[in-house]
């Protein structure tokens, strides 16, 4: 039987410049929603959100790098067991076995917020307004994601209607088996210094199968065991060790253990 | 029966787990999203056909290629044009939030007479008829009174035919005063004439450089243009190419970059001539290009060897001299290195001396039109119409001195001084402004001393803005005549800053027009004709399109099908050695205009006693700072160290902050010699002790409640300071306190 897909993503921080067109492209293609003011980032919707972090050096030693967030689509210990998904009362997400994608069902959640309490990495928000558009604007809302409501939690899915789409066209067509660049996230695809990749991580012809292998790849809190799918590489040390809580006389981090 | 506590007991506790164990809990968890979800206004957006258009972007001077994805008459997403020379696929933030642009509240949805006083906001409906005679009728009685030269225009760009309809308005009507938004532009082309004979775009091989020193430029924070930067730093990653940043702040540029040189601010030109002073000491140029290629080497060579030694250098700069000679001589062992300048984004024009020096560290390495190097770009020449004929009035207005002072005895080189106007205005001199003009453009908010613009404004007598969103421009005028937005609208856009292959791509109408909008370029058109005479003869066009299609000719072709045109004289790297100065060389100096290499600071304004620190601004990339402001997916990604609630926090050293006893986060007062804002504070590392930073793009005032009046307009904390030679506005910072609020 052929291998299941475990799509991925893996980030080179050191060509991440910050400019957040990852952002705008994730809220422009899923119909994430904004409000008059959106400088409380634990109540602002960002699927993607860039983080800044510093080396905490003082001048003129200190340093700036940029870390995109995505929703890590995580698959725990053993596949499927993602922090979210074993809590999740309502099935409301999922686990695919077939893509490794973690879904969000917004008309299943009943908005306990368990999941977002069990994510170690603030990658879900809960809609506690409704999504109003001003007049006139809900004409660019994409059909292909539905807007969410009030008192359901939202996150980044990797673009999986992207997956949906691109597979009734390869069915059309009569194959099986997307190419590459047939499924590519709204991010990958907007990045103007191209330091997202995604694809399937158990693909050896994908690009990401091969940038996951860098000696300079790191996952996010990876000790927690969550088995994240999205990868980042940094040519910068204390950028790598960023990736993770470390006790301060702990040596150098362990290197970066692949599942799968 | 008889109900005991025991059968009471088990009949509860049967049932509960009865009820546990059928699918009822499930269906009620489910059943209770649904009850609390399914609401009439949560839109559902309509499914449809799909399709895609492709365009140009114009919302900056990067001018990408677009593909926008249509669901039946809706635009839905855009994203980057594949194969687009500019961007080939890349797009920005600002690019992929154009449609809260076009469907968004800040639009100006049909043509306002203003009922109220100035900037009141109150306005009154009118139609296209009334707009434009109403504009007409105004000209039309200025031009009877021989008062032609006392109507302005200021207009973001000279390029491309909109903006040529425009200059050629003015010129048949009879006032020399058009003004174009100042910018990097206006100082990158006159460097290219004094120095290469041509005054042109510069063109920057930066896919080819392998060692950019970069003088305070943003290169992945807003400068040239944007996607294509961003696209050249990845290839510099890629090509383990190396950046050098120097400036005061720890910018985006600047983190990523390989080496960063924390200038003292204002100093950047003096390190210029300081890795000069190393360059020709060690022997390091080109000297083929030298020998053969330039005069005026030995002028520069004893300006610097005089006074710019690398001890010096050090002292001013606050840089090591041992690392100035390090980067002096990395530099010059590139094999393909490339000089840049123009501040931040470049929206200063700044100093001609400092843009004279990066220059010259470029010819010094002889990297003047080569592959890696830099060129003068000749953009492609399809705006060929025939000639104004002017009319006694038209040609005497013509005749009369600009009132900003460009091209007079004093600022021979200079083609535009907008900066200059606020203070022409309010000076009273007799041929002040009775009319001015708006287009593609936003001097309320982006330029220096708002106050002072504002102040100049309020006495000109009559202000049309022809802005598609009600900026603050239009905001304060008496009359708008809303353009189509880019998205709605046909457009030839001419090649980007920077660009060394010149491109001419083209805008098209992805929507039809949502609100009661017409083309700029029709309004013009429909100006002309009814001013009469020879300005409608000036103006043989029945409509824009006709204009656009007849002034392509046969390049209309390619650009509809293509959606880019590029130029078929273009030869990639031809190393063309014959420059068009007097001396057909690479003029370091010209002995003809006297005009020698030469440095002189630009003081900024301010008493060190009064405003002991240094405020300088910064552009990020997440805030457009320029005539567009930003839509709210911009506003959302601004971090919360720039913007919280309505506050905007300036970056301080926490040396500084320690010592004027400023916490993180505390409010404080921000004063300048132009005026104060009350402000929150950052503490940040990455910032040289001593010097504030405020971010651009913010402190709006008009646009929607996304945008308005959150944080502080820079502009209005900082006013002009001219460069000597050019009348440029060169205000890198001014002076400021920082006070407990």
């Amino acid at each position: 039987m052929k291998k299941a897909k475990r799509y991925g993503m893996v980030i080179d921080l050191d060509k991440c410049t910050g400019c957040g067109s990852c952002m705008a492209a994730c809220m422009a293609e899923n119909n994430v929603p904004f409000r008059e003011d959106e400088s409380n980032k634990l109540l602002s919707i960002t699927w993607m959100r860039v983080y800044k972090l510093t080396n905490k050096k003082p001048f003129p030693e200190t340093d700036v790098c940029y870390l995109p967030r995505p929703c890590m689509h995580c698959a725990g210990q053993h596949e499927g067991h993602s922090p979210c998904v074993s809590v999740c009362p309502a099935t409301a997400t999922d686990y695919s076995m077939k893509t490794g994608i973690v879904s969000q069902i917004y008309t299943r959640c009943f908005g306990c917020r368990y999941c977002m309490a069990s994510c170690p990495y603030h990658a879900r928000y809960f809609n506690w307004w409704d999504p109003v558009w001003p007049d006139g604007m809900e004409k660019y809302l994409n059909p292909n994601v539905s807007p969410r409501m009030r008192g359901v939690v939202e996150k980044c899915s990797f673009c999986f209607h992207r997956y949906q789409l691109a597979k009734e066209k390869a069915y059309m067509e009569g194959r099986r088996e997307l190419e590459e660049d047939e499924y590519q996230t709204s991010c990958t695809q907007a990045c103007p210094a191209d330091a997202i990749t995604f694809g399937d991580l158990n693909n050896p012809q994908h690009a990401v199968y091969k940038n996951k292998k860098s000696p300079n790849a790191f996952r996010l809190l990876e000790r927690l065991g969550t088995n994240p799918k999205v990868y980042y590489t940094s040519s910068r040390e204390w950028v790598r060790r960023s990736g993770d809580n470390y006790l301060k006389n702990e040596g150098k981090p362990a290197k970066a253990v692949h599942h799968g | 029966m008889k109900i005991d506590r025991r059968s009471f007991l088990s009949f509860l506790i049967g049932g509960a787990a009865g009820t546990a164990l059928s699918p009822m809990p499930l269906k009620l968890t489910d059943d209770s999203s649904i009850w609390t979800q399914m609401w009439p206004w949560t839109p559902v957006p309509e499914d449809g056909e799909i399709s895609h258009v492709n365009s140009t972007c114009t919302l900056c001077p990067g001018h990408c290629g677009i593909t926008v994805r249509k669901i039946n008459d809706r635009a839905v997403k855009i994203e980057g044009m594949k194969g687009h020379p500019v961007n080939d696929g890349g797009i920005c933030l600002l690019g992929l939030s154009g449609l809260q642009l076009l469907y968004g509240p800040a639009r100006v949805k049909t043509p306002l007479k203003r009922v109220g006083a100035r900037g009141s906001g109150r306005w009154k409906k009118i139609s296209w008829d009334a707009a434009v005679s109403e504009v007409v009728k105004q000209l039309g009685d200025l031009r009877a009174e021989g008062k032609s030269h006392s109507v302005g225009l200021i207009t973001g760009s000279d390029r491309g035919t909109v903006s040529q309809l425009f200059a050629r308005l003015m010129t048949a009507y009879g006032s020399p005063n058009v003004m174009r938004t100042p910018s990097m532009l206006d100082s990158y082309e006159l460097t290219l004439q004094l120095t290469q004979g041509t005054r042109a775009l510069p063109g920057f091989d930066f896919e080819n450089a392998d060692f950019i020193l970069s003088f305070g430029s943003g290169i992945i924070d807003g400068w040239g243009s944007p996607v294509r930067m961003f696209k050249a730093f990845s290839g510099w990653r890629s090509n383990h190419g190396k950046v050098v940043q120097i400036e005061p702040r720890l910018s985006r540029t600047a983190a990523k970059s390989d080496r960063w040189i924390p200038v003292k601010p204002g100093t950047e030109g003096v390190l210029a001539l300081g890795l000069a002073h190393v360059i020709i000491k060690e022997a390091l140029y080109n000297s083929d290009f030298i020998d053969n290629y330039s005069v005026g080497f030995e002028d520069l060579k004893r300006l610097v060897l005089d006074k710019y030694s690398p001890d010096n250098v050090a002292a001013i700069t606050a840089i090591d001299h041992k690392d100035i000679v390090t980067l002096a001589r990395d530099f010059a062992a590139a094999s393909k290195p490339l000089a840049i300048c123009g501040r931040g984004r470049g929206s200063v024009a700044g100093s001609l001396d400092e843009f004279m020096a990066v220059q010259a560290l470029n010819a010094l390495v002889g990297n003047i039109n080569k592959k890696g190097g830099v060129r003068a770009v000749s953009e492609i020449d399809y705006i060929n119409w025939p000639e104004v004929q002017m009319d006694a009035v038209a040609a005497a207005g013509m005749q009369r001195e600009r009132l900003d002072g460009a091209g007079s005895k004093k600022y021979p080189d200079t083609r535009y001084l907008l900066n200059r106007l606020p203070a022409a205005i309010s000076s009273g001199e007799e041929s002040s402004l009775a009319a001015l003009l708006v287009t593609g453009a936003n001097p309320l908010y982006t330029m220096p001393g708002s106050t002072a613009v504002k102040k100049a404004m309020a006495g000109i007598g009559f202000v049309v803005s022809f802005s598609s969103y009600m900026d603050e421009t239009a905001q304060n005028a008496d009359l708008i005549l809303p353009n189509h937005t880019y998205l709605e609208r046909f457009e030839d856009v001419p090649t980007p800053f920077g660009l060394q292959q010149p491109v001419t791509s083209l805008a098209r109408p992805v929507v039809e027009p949502q609100f009661n909008t017409q083309h700029v370029g029709d309004v013009v058109i429909r100006i002309a004709k009814a001013l009469g005479g020879s300005i409608a003869g000036a103006f043989p066009w029945e409509g824009y399109q006709t204009c656009l299609k007849e002034t392509l000719g046969h390049k209309w072709e390619t650009l509809i099908t293509k959606g880019f045109l590029l130029d078929d004289n273009y030869r990639a790297f031809a190393r063309q050695m014959k420059f068009d100065t007097p001396s057909g060389k690479f003029e370091f100096a010209n002995k003809k205009t006297g005009r020698v290499p030469q440095f002189a600071p630009i003081k900024i304004e301010g008493d060190a006693k009064l405003y002991p620190l240094i405020l300088v601004p910064y552009d990020s990339f997440r805030l457009a700072g320029d005539y567009i402001g930003s839509p709210p997916f911009a506003v959302k990604t601004v971090e919360d160290t720039v913007l919280k609630g309505k506050d905007v926090f300036v970056e301080l050293n926490p040396e500084t902050a320690r010592a004027l006893r400023l916490r993180e986060g505390q409010h404080a007062i921000l004063s300048t010699p132009r005026g104060q804002a009350k402000v929150k504070v950052h503490w940040f590392d990455g910032i040289r002790p001593g010097v504030v930073a405020l971010p651009r793009g913010l402190g709006h005032t008009a646009y929607d409640k996304y945008l308005a009046e959150k944080g502080v307009n820079f502009n209005e904390l900082i006013g002009p300071v001219e460069d000597p030679g050019t009348g440029w506005d060169a205000a890198w910072g001014i002076m400021a306190k920082l006070t407990k609020a």
